[in-house]
Parts: structure tokens; C-alpha cells; sequence
């Protein structure tokens, strides 16, 4: 188990993960979203096949390729149809500016490396590296949620916060098949949801802006 | 390999599936709604055989102890007494139009679906079918939560899937690093999440990685029990979802989502060099009472007065299991059963009530008493016995509660008293004008079925007269077993 090419790998995969991000939360036009999306989907699909490959793990190659065939290829086409039937592939509004933005995701980058390198000095350093990248992705997807006030790019911060979880979860070795199939459900699922959210929503308000929704706050009647 | 605990575990669990299943395809309501009884009548039978059921050897991914059976008989008594509810509301709805059919069908099979979820998590040994199990119940929630397809129901069910979800991400995230923690003493694969396993093993556990791990479990599942400041979701959907799926997300899933927490509240317990995890909750269940006990008075939606209701008494359980010990555990399983009852069967009071009104305004109803007094003395019962006066369960279970604290922490028990009574104040203040001022609206006839209710109610009033001397036994063994 010697440290160099190994290493390095998961390394180079794992941080780009957060890279890419790091480049989901400026992207302002949905479609570059998208597309920054199924990149970092791939990444993880690669670097899940790392894992399975270092820790002889033949069961995580079916966690990688999930990742490669339902989130690089089926939900980014499947959600680029919805925003080009719904007509909405205009500018992203986010709430706060995207230098702000950045700033904040560093800053949340910075949190998970300290909190995450200082609470795993005893395990393998290989796992404690990628959990702390992992849990800089789960933060990032989150604050894209806050930031954003469309649907459809929430769904996306969603999805990469997820992203952050298949990292984390391949990233402990042995963990359960248990838990990477319930992470596939759970997008299966949640895309489920979230398809007929959108529908609906269109259907009835033809907008999927958040905003127009907040209009309708049950106090206010 | 011990799979199965028992064959009563086995019946919890397959009978909401098999009944979901046959439920999606059923056409006519009347027999779906019957059906839906039935089945949620055989799983409470189920849950009760469980007492009689050996439960010695754990399985390695359910097992059955004595802290679950309690949360099992109160899940599925609830899911069941809401079932006969949920026959007569829905028939209401499908008269006004504003369930069609085929949403009906749909909402059975949901119904099932959730509350096999909520088993699954309960009877889990496993942490990560736990997960499994939570996140199950929590997606047909939200799913039945925008039935109604209305602005508000869509917006209700948005903010509750992406703050559910958020939530369930960090969970899910804490799981894992319970796990990692794990790894170097149990060594790979699935005994790494077992949590007998966990448990036997946790004093070796790394400190530091596993109280990151609770912080996570408590944030995410934290979210699910409605705690302050992560309860945004809660009176959203409470207000906008058919009134049964109000009754269960107070009376169940929050409690369900509590349970979790408490099992990994025993696990960091077992390790003396972890955080003590009880300060952790006892500020977050200070913070939902006091919160909560303010926010009672402005509300102008009836449904999302009660929901106000339930994260302040979630606040008190919080609390209560979070100071721990023999006396406030005791007390905060009596609480948390008693608001169970208490609030669920006041939801149904409040369905029926919304639909012969026609509205959820607190504004349009008053004079309840006079226009339909079963209903409105019901109410005034329920929200008496919510508020915690005497002579209803509630008083004793909360008494325990402050009285605990006092010998404790006299402090934090004057917030908590002081919440309380601020509670009370509100409560009554709305309840006034409720059932006993100018009647206004609809004076027609309610076709309500009164008898969940009246049992609801009359269990939290014998309770609070005579709490039998066999369920003193049991809750305070859960309590030691809570530490």
C-alpha cells in the first residue's frame, strides 16, 4: 500500500471534484451548469473506478458506472429537455454576488480540510484525505442550494451534494453495497420527485423561479 | 445467518408493502380506504405481538429491544386510529372535488409506503438502513404533502423536499463517518454498521471523528424532528398536506427522526472520551420551546398553529431526553407518547373542523361549542390537554419534566416554565375565539368519525389519572437503557 501513484491519483480526482464545484457555483447560464455537472459526474465515476481498483473492490465498479450512465449522461440530457420545453435557458439570478460566493465556498472548503484532517489522524490517509474533499463538495452543493433561487439549479446543488456522499461513502473502505445502492435509489428517487415537481410547477405557473413561488406564503391569504 | 429478530418484525414491515402494492392498483375509494385500515389494524396487532416475541439475539440488520417497542406500538397504534381518520376525511375531499379518484389511489398507496418506511427505520439494527428507512418515509411525505397541487401545497412540499433533503445528505454524511470511526476496531464490511455491534465497540472508537459524526447526525435528523433553527419545513407542510398526513408527521415521523438520534446519543454515550452529546440537545430543545411558545400567537392558519404546537413540545422531548438520566428520560418518553396521542387527535378534530368550515383561517372559525359541539368540546379537550393542564397526561409528563430540571439545572427550568406559559397564553388565546365566540360559517351537520379522536383523548386523560403500573415498568427500563 505504498503511498505514490495511489495517491496521487485519488488525489488529483477527489480535488477535482471540488473543482469542479467550485466552477458549478459560477456558472450563471443553466445549460453551463449543466454541463459543469455531468464533468464533475464523470470525475466521480473515475474516481469511484480508482477506489474499486486500490481496494480491490469489484462492487464499486457498479457504483461507478451508476454515476457515469445516470448522472453524466441520463439526468443532464433529461433536465436539458425540461429547460428547453419550459423556455427558461436565460440567466441564473443569484441572490448573493458570485465573488461572494466564492469567498463563502472557500471559506467552507478551509472548514472541512481543518475539521476533517484534525478529527482523522488515525485513519488510513488515503480514506482521510478523500473524506475531507468529499465533505468540501457536500458544503459546496449546499451553499449552491442557499444561493440559488431557481429550481432547476437547485435540483443541480442537490445532485452534487450527493455527489459529495458516493465520494465519501467509496471513500470508506468496505463500506456496506447497502449504502451505494440506497445513493442510486435516492437520486432515482429524488429525480422522481423533482420531475414532478417541475412539471407541475409549469403546469401551473409556467415559471420554475422559486421566487414566484415565495409570492404564495400560506400567512398571506 | 440471523437475519430476522422475529416474525412479528417481519409482519411490520411486509404488510405496508404488500398493502402499498395491492393499494395502487385498487380502483374505488371506498374499498382502498377500508382496505387501508385493515392493514394498518393488522400492523399494530403485529407490533403488539412483538412484546411476546424473544427478542435475545439481535440480527445484523433488524433487531427488536425494548427501547424500539415502545416507538413500534405508538407508531402503529397512531398509523392506525389515523387510518379510521383518514376513511372519513377523504371521503369529504373526494365529495368537494378537491381529491380526484386516481390521487386517492395514489395517496393509499403513499400512506402504506410511509409508514413501512417508519418501521423499517425503527426496527433497523443497521445504521445505514436507518438512513434507508427515514429517507423512505420522508419522500411519500413530501409526495402527500403537494396532493392538493394548490400554490401553497407546491411551495409547502418544495421546501420541505429541499430542506428534507439537505438534511438527509448530512445524515447520510454522519452515517459514514460512524463507519470510518468504526473501521479501525470492527474491521471492514457490514458489522461496521451494525449498531449492537457499535455499541459493544464504541468506548474504542476515536473521539474526535465520532463526535463530528454526531454533530452531522444531530443536524440532519435534527432537521426531520423540526428543531429551531431547522424547522423552516415544518408548519409549511403541516398546513398545506391533507390533514391525516398532518397527524402522522406530528404524531410519527418526527418522533421517528428523534429515535435516531437517540440511538446515536446511547453510542457516543458508551465512549467516555467523546462529547457529552446532552447539552447539544438541551439547547436545541430550548431554543424550538421558546421559539415556538412565541411564534403561537400570530398565527392566522389553524393547521399551522398546531404545527407551531408540535415544534415546541418536540423542544420539551429534546430537552428532556437531552439532560437524560432515569427521571427526565422516564419523562420524556411519557411526553413524547402523550403529545403523540394528543396532538394527532387533535389534528383530527381540526381536519374535521377545516371542512365543515370551509377554511383554515383561524379568523372564520368561531363559535365552534355552539355551531358543532362534539367537535368544539373535542377541541377545547385537545388543547386543553396540549397546553398541559391537569388533569390530562401531558401535565404529568411536562411536571416530571420541569420538576427534573429544577433539581438540576434550575436555570433552564425557568426558560422551559417559561415557555410553557407562554404556550398556554397563546393557546388560549386562540382557543377563546375559536369555540366560544360569535359562531360564524357553516352551521351544517358534520359527518365526522368521532371515535379516534375520543380514544386519542381518553388514553392521554387516563394517563394522566392513572398511569398503569406495567408501562411505569417499561419506560423505566427504556429509560436505563437511554443512560
Amino acid at each position: 500500500m505504498g503511498h505514490g501513484l495511489t495517491f496521487d491519483v485519488a488525489h488529483l480526482l477527489a480535488g477535482g471534484l471540488v473543482l469542479v464545484s467550485f466552477l458549478m457555483l459560477t456558472q450563471h447560464r443553466l445549460y453551463a451548469l449543466l454541463n459543469a455537472f455531468a464533468l464533475q459526474a464523470v470525475l466521480l465515476s473515475l474516481s469511484v473506478t480508482w477506489q474499486a481498483n486500490v481496494q480491490n473492490a469489484p462492487h464499486l465498479y457498479v457504483t461507478a458506472l451508476i454515476a457515469l450512465v445516470f448522472k453524466a449522461i441520463i439526468i443532464p440530457v433529461g433536465l436539458h429537455r425540461i429547460i428547453q420545453r419550459l423556455g427558461i435557458h436565460r440567466e441564473i439570478e443569484t441572490v448573493i454576488g458570485s465573488g461572494t460566493t466564492m469567498l463563502a465556498g472557500m471559506g467552507l472548503v478551509a472548514l472541512s480540510m481543518t475539521v476533517m484532517l484534525k478529527v482523522t489522524p488515525t485513519a488510513d490517509p488515503l480514506a482521510r484525505e478523500d473524506l475531507a474533499f468529499a465533505l468540501s463538495v457536500v458544503l459546496l452543493g449546499l451553499l449552491m442550494m442557499v444561493t440559488r433561487r431557481n429550481a432547476v439549479s437547485q435540483v443541480v446543488g442537490f445532485m452534487s451534494l450527493e455527489n459529495g456522499l458516493v465520494l465519501a461513502g467509496t471513500g470508506a473502505r468496505g463500506m456496506p453495497l447497502v449504502v451505494e445502492i440506497s445513493v442510486a435509489f435516492s437520486i432515482l428517487i429524488a429525480f422522481f420527485v423533482i420531475g414532478v415537481f417541475l412539471f407541475r410547477i409549469r403546469e401551473r405557473f409556467d415559471t420554475v423561479d422559486l421566487q414566484a413561488l415565495d409570492r404564495f406564503r400560506g400567512e398571506r391569504r | 445467518m440471523m437475519f430476522l429478530a422475529s416474525d412479528g418484525v417481519l409482519a411490520i414491515l411486509v404488510i405496508p408493502v404488500v398493502a402499498a402494492a395491492i393499494l395502487s392498483l385498487l380502483p374505488g375509494y371506498r374499498i382502498s380506504a377500508r382496505l387501508n385500515v385493515l392493514a394498518s389494524a393488522l400492523t399494530f396487532a403485529a407490533s403488539l405481538s412483538l412484546f411476546f416475541a424473544d427478542h435475545t439475539e439481535p440480527g445484523r440488520y433488524l433487531f427488536v429491544d425494548d427501547l424500539n417497542i415502545a416507538f413500534i406500538v405508538l407508531n402503529t397504534f397512531i398509523g392506525f386510529t389515523t387510518s379510521v381518520f383518514s376513511a372519513s376525511y377523504i371521503g369529504h375531499e373526494l365529495k368537494t372535488g378537491r381529491l380526484t379518484p386516481t390521487y386517492l389511489r395514489f395517496y393509499h398507496a403513499m400512506y402504506q409506503a410511509m409508514m413501512g418506511g417508519m418501521n423499517l427505520a425503527l426496527t433497523a439494527n443497521n445504521i445505514g438502513l436507518i438512513w434507508v428507512g427515514i429517507e423512505l418515509a420522508t419522500l411519500t411525505t413530501v409526495l402527500m404533502v403537494g396532493i392538493y397541487r394548490t400554490h401553497e401545497a407546491l411551495e409547502a412540499a418544495w421546501k420541505y423536499f429541499i430542506l428534507a433533503s439537505v438534511g438527509i445528505g448530512l445524515a447520510l454524511f454522519g452515517t459514514i463517518l460512524v463507519y470510518m470511526a468504526a473501521l479501525p476496531v470492527v474491521g471492514e464490511g457490514v458489522n461496521g454498521m451494525v449498531w449492537t455491534v457499535l455499541l459493544t465497540q464504541a468506548a474504542h472508537f476515536d473521539p474526535a471523528l465520532i463526535n463530528v459524526a454526531f454533530i452531522f447526525l444531530l443536524l440532519g435528523y435534527g432537521t426531520k424532528v423540526g428543531l429551531a433553527p431547522l424547522h423552516a419545513w415544518l408548519p409549511d407542510a403541516h398546513a398545506e398536506g391533507p390533514t391525516p398526513i398532518s397527524a402522522v408527521l406530528s404524531g410519527l415521523l418526527l418522533n421517528v427522526a428523534l429515535y435516531a438520534v437517540l440511538r446515536f446519543k446511547i453510542l457516543l454515550a458508551a465512549n467516555p472520551s467523546a462529547v457529552a452529546s446532552g447539552p447539544l440537545l438541551m439547547l436545541l430543545g430550548l431554543v424550538s420551546l421558546v421559539f415556538a411558545a412565541f411564534m403561537l400567537y400570530r398565527r392566522r392558519d389553524i393547521k399551522r398553529l398546531f404545527a407551531y404546537s408540535s415544534i415546541e413540545h418536540m423542544g420539551i422531548i429534546a430537552f428532556a431526553f437531552g439532560m437524560g438520566g432515569p427521571v427526565a428520560n422516564f419523562a420524556g418518553l411519557l411526553h413524547m407518547a402523550m403529545h403523540s396521542l394528543t396532538k394527532s387527535g387533535i389534528f383530527f378534530a381540526v381536519g374535521h373542523v377545516t371542512q365543515v368550515k370551509g377554511t383554515q383561517k383561524v379568523a372564520d372559525i368561531r363559535g365552534l361549542t355552539e355551531t358543532h359541539p362534539w367537535l368544539g368540546w373535542s377541541l377545547v379537550i385537545g388543547v386543553v390537554a396540549i397546553a398541559g393542564l391537569p388533569p390530562f397526561g401531558v401535565f404529568m409528563s411536562e411536571f416530571l419534566v420541569i420538576s427534573s430540571a429544577f433539581a438540576r439545572e434550575p436555570w433552564l427550568a425557568l426558560l422551559v416554565v417559561l415557555g410553557i406559559l407562554l404556550a398556554l397564553g397563546a393557546l388560549f388565546y386562540h382557543l377563546n375565539g375559536i369555540a366560544f365566540g360569535e359562531p360564524t360559517g357553516s352551521t351544517s351537520p358534520s359527518d365526522a368519525s368521532y371515535v379516534p379522536m375520543i380514544v386519542h383523548f381518553g388514553l392521554v386523560l387516563t394517563a394522566g389519572i392513572f398511569l398503569p403500573p406495567m408501562l411505569v415498568a417499561w419506560f423505566r427500563h427504556v429509560a436505563d437503557i437511554l443512560g
